[in-house]
């Protein structure tokens, strides 16, 4: 497949000095948020916190809203990524593989939607929504998320398939496969990887979406990144945040660890065409 | 056992011209019969009419006497071998094998043992567990032919199947694959460009142009006594002098031969091992340009004095020399006016030469 050569690389300066920068704006506040997580007191001037402690684990991990908060998450990120998947993976077969009237307006109607302010968008809907008493629902925010998880999901994989040779297609044909056998035999396993990628981001990127959930999903439902922004909005108490934040690296991490595994690094580059 | 009948077939694709125009083939039980042609001569798409991977616009394909012009590829009893292999790449050499027959709910043993034994038709033994990417160019396609073969198919259909392999390679697996397909005695339908292929593998040549046949023949019929100018110069080296008759006799600038056909242009066919080459005697009809000697013969290029560049294939090189004027001898040759066949058949064995 790839073919590395283990011949040594002249000193790439100006890629180095990138890398250096981009880690820098990266990882510093992530560390700085790791570090007030386990800090009890952390005053000016000082620059190291003068008392560690997981007090504040404790009490946030206390709390049944914050337990409530997360299970929701999991559910919300679960059933969207589904959902999403079984109303895109096919639909994304179609414009791969198919020709019919309306087929590039259709397409781009998914870009549409992150053409525009996203902030304006979600007001309009949210306006439909109170009508339909979807406000404050379970149903009513993974519907919003998955207007946020379309473009993903049906422009990765729709590269996956194009990508699928065709001939690997007929040939499955030939020796007896109907289409539909063709794309779970054939298709779908050729487009895994990438397919794979495209999940996952759909996963986190509903796990992470803030606004939707806030606006459609209030006050009855509170996901974790909504429970941690009201967490750091009502409260002076910046390890409160910090801990759910920390927490909340958790499944990205789980994510990215699996992602690594299962789909290799040319997969995303693939999905977008690369 | 099984034969193959294609009626009147052609292929248009959207608002192009015909891709294939009204091509009927009659291939009988066990023949090998070649589509040849240039690219865009609409070879390859008859054959995946015949797979069903097209439909024809009109027309029939028939098997064994049944219609199966509507049937879609998985319900037709052909197989197919693809010129990039499309093996799958997501599974081993045994599961690209047993794909078919696990569709076809095959017990576990048989799909087994019949793996084996394609495998060792092929001449893979052993490799049911190399995972496609592993093996090299002329394994892929040896598994590629064997997925077909496995579920005994009763048309073989090869789609350019040694294009992308070395020229070396090619002549060794077009040897096997003949002698699979006498071993098999089944019915075969092959798509190439070389004519080399054609001409050592098929039982039948289909030389096609521009969608249509121009010509069906057995190999040595299509070499030696082609019926327009485009298969006499598309099948071997062949050279095209331009003249004109007057009272049966074929006049060039350079020389003459008798050619017993109306008077009117015509262009006189000739192929190289069918020229010989005299002494001058004064007379000056061709200069050589170059010699080259392959060992087993020689082959001149001359140069007639109104620029036309011929070959000559001589027996021993040596005599002859570049700029040296010779003298033109054709021994055997056709000639054609427009597309049409006026006289004669080109077949000559080379002469003994001085």
């Amino acid at each position: 497949m790839t073919h590395r050569t283990t011949r040594p690389q002249p000193l790439d300066v100006p890629g180095i000095l990138l890398a250096l920068a981009l880690s820098i704006v990266i990882v510093l506040p992530l560390l700085v948020v790791g570090v007030w997580a386990f800090t009890e007191i952390w005053r000016y001037p000082h620059v190291f916190p003068q008392q560690f402690g997981l007090r504040f684990w404790a009490q946030t991990l206390g709390r049944p809203d914050v337990w409530h908060a997360l299970r929701l998450s999991l559910t919300l990120a679960t059933v969207v990524t589904l959902a999403s998947a079984i109303i895109c993976l096919p639909a994304a077969y179609a414009f791969a593989r198919m020709r019919f009237p309306g087929r590039d307006i259709l397409f781009f109607s998914f870009l549409a939607g992150h053409a525009f302010p996203r902030f304006g968008l979600l007001m309009a809907i949210a306006a439909i929504f109170l009508q339909l008493d979807l406000i404050g629902t379970f149903w009513g925010v993974a519907l919003i998320q998955l207007v946020n998880t379309l473009m993903f999901m049906i422009w990765i994989p729709v590269a996956a398939f194009q990508t699928v040779d065709r001939r690997m297609e007929e040939a499955a044909r030939d020796v007896g496969a109907g289409p539909f056998r063709v794309f779970r035999s054939i298709t779908l396993p050729q487009a895994a990887s990438t397919i794979a990628a495209a999940l996952l981001l759909t996963f986190v990127g509903t796990f992470y979406e803030t606004e939707g959930a806030w606006l459609i999903g209030a006050p009855g439902i509170r996901t974790m990144p909504v429970l941690m922004i009201s967490f750091i909005n009502n409260q002076m108490v910046i390890q409160f945040g910090a801990v759910l934040s920390v927490m909340l690296w958790v499944p990205s991490f789980i994510a990215l660890m699996f992602a690594r595994k299962v789909i290799g690094g040319n997969a995303f580059a693939k999905g977008f065409g690369g | 056992m099984a034969t193959l009948s294609i009626h009147a077939v052609s292929k248009i694709f959207a608002g192009d011209t015909a891709a294939v125009d009204a091509v009927s083939l009659e291939i009988a039980d066990g023949e090998l019969v070649c589509l040849l042609g240039p690219s865009g001569s609409g070879k390859s798409t008859l054959l995946r009419m015949v797979g069903g991977f097209e439909q024809p616009t009109v027309g029939s394909i028939a098997i064994d006497g049944q219609d199966v012009t509507r049937l879609p590829p998985e319900q037709r009893p052909t197989g197919m071998v693809f010129q990039s292999h499309a093996l799958w790449s997501h599974m081993n050499v045994f599961n690209n094998l047993a794909f078919g027959l696990k569709l076809r709910r095959r017990p576990k043993g048989e799909i087994r043992d019949r793996v084996e034994a394609v495998l060792d038709l092929v001449g893979l033994k052993g490799y049911d567990r190399r995972m496609t990417h592993e093996l090299s160019g002329g394994q892929q396609q040896r598994v590629a032919l064997a997925r077909s073969l496995i579920l005994e198919p009763k048309i073989l259909l090869l789609d350019e199947p040694f294009a992308s392999l070395d020229q070396h390679l090619r002549e060794r697996l077009r040897e096997e694959v003949r002698d699979i397909q006498l071993r098999l005695k089944i019915t075969t339908l092959f798509v190439t460009h070389g004519q080399d292929e054609a001409l050592s593998m098929a039982d039948r040549i289909v030389v096609m142009r521009n969608g249509r046949t121009e010509q069906t023949d057995r190999p040595e019929v299509v070499y030696r006594n082609p019926l327009t100018p485009f298969v006499a110069g598309f099948i071997g080296t062949m050279n095209f002098i331009e003249g004109k008759v007057e009272t049966g006799r074929f006049r060039h600038a350079d020389f003459a031969v008798d050619l017993p056909v109306a008077d009117g242009p015509v262009t006189l066919a000739v192929r190289p091992e069918a020229l010989d080459l005299v002494p001058a005697d004064g007379v000056r009809q061709a200069t050589v340009n170059r010699v080259t000697d392959f060992g087993t013969h020689g082959l001149v290029d001359l140069s007639l004095s109104d620029g036309t560049r011929i070959k000559s294939l001589v027996r021993r090189p040596g005599p002859f020399h570049p700029g040296q004027g010779v003298g033109l001898k054709p021994r055997a040759f056709a000639a054609f006016r427009d597309t049409v066949k006026l006289y004669g058949a080109i077949d000559a064995e080379p002469a003994d030469q001085h």
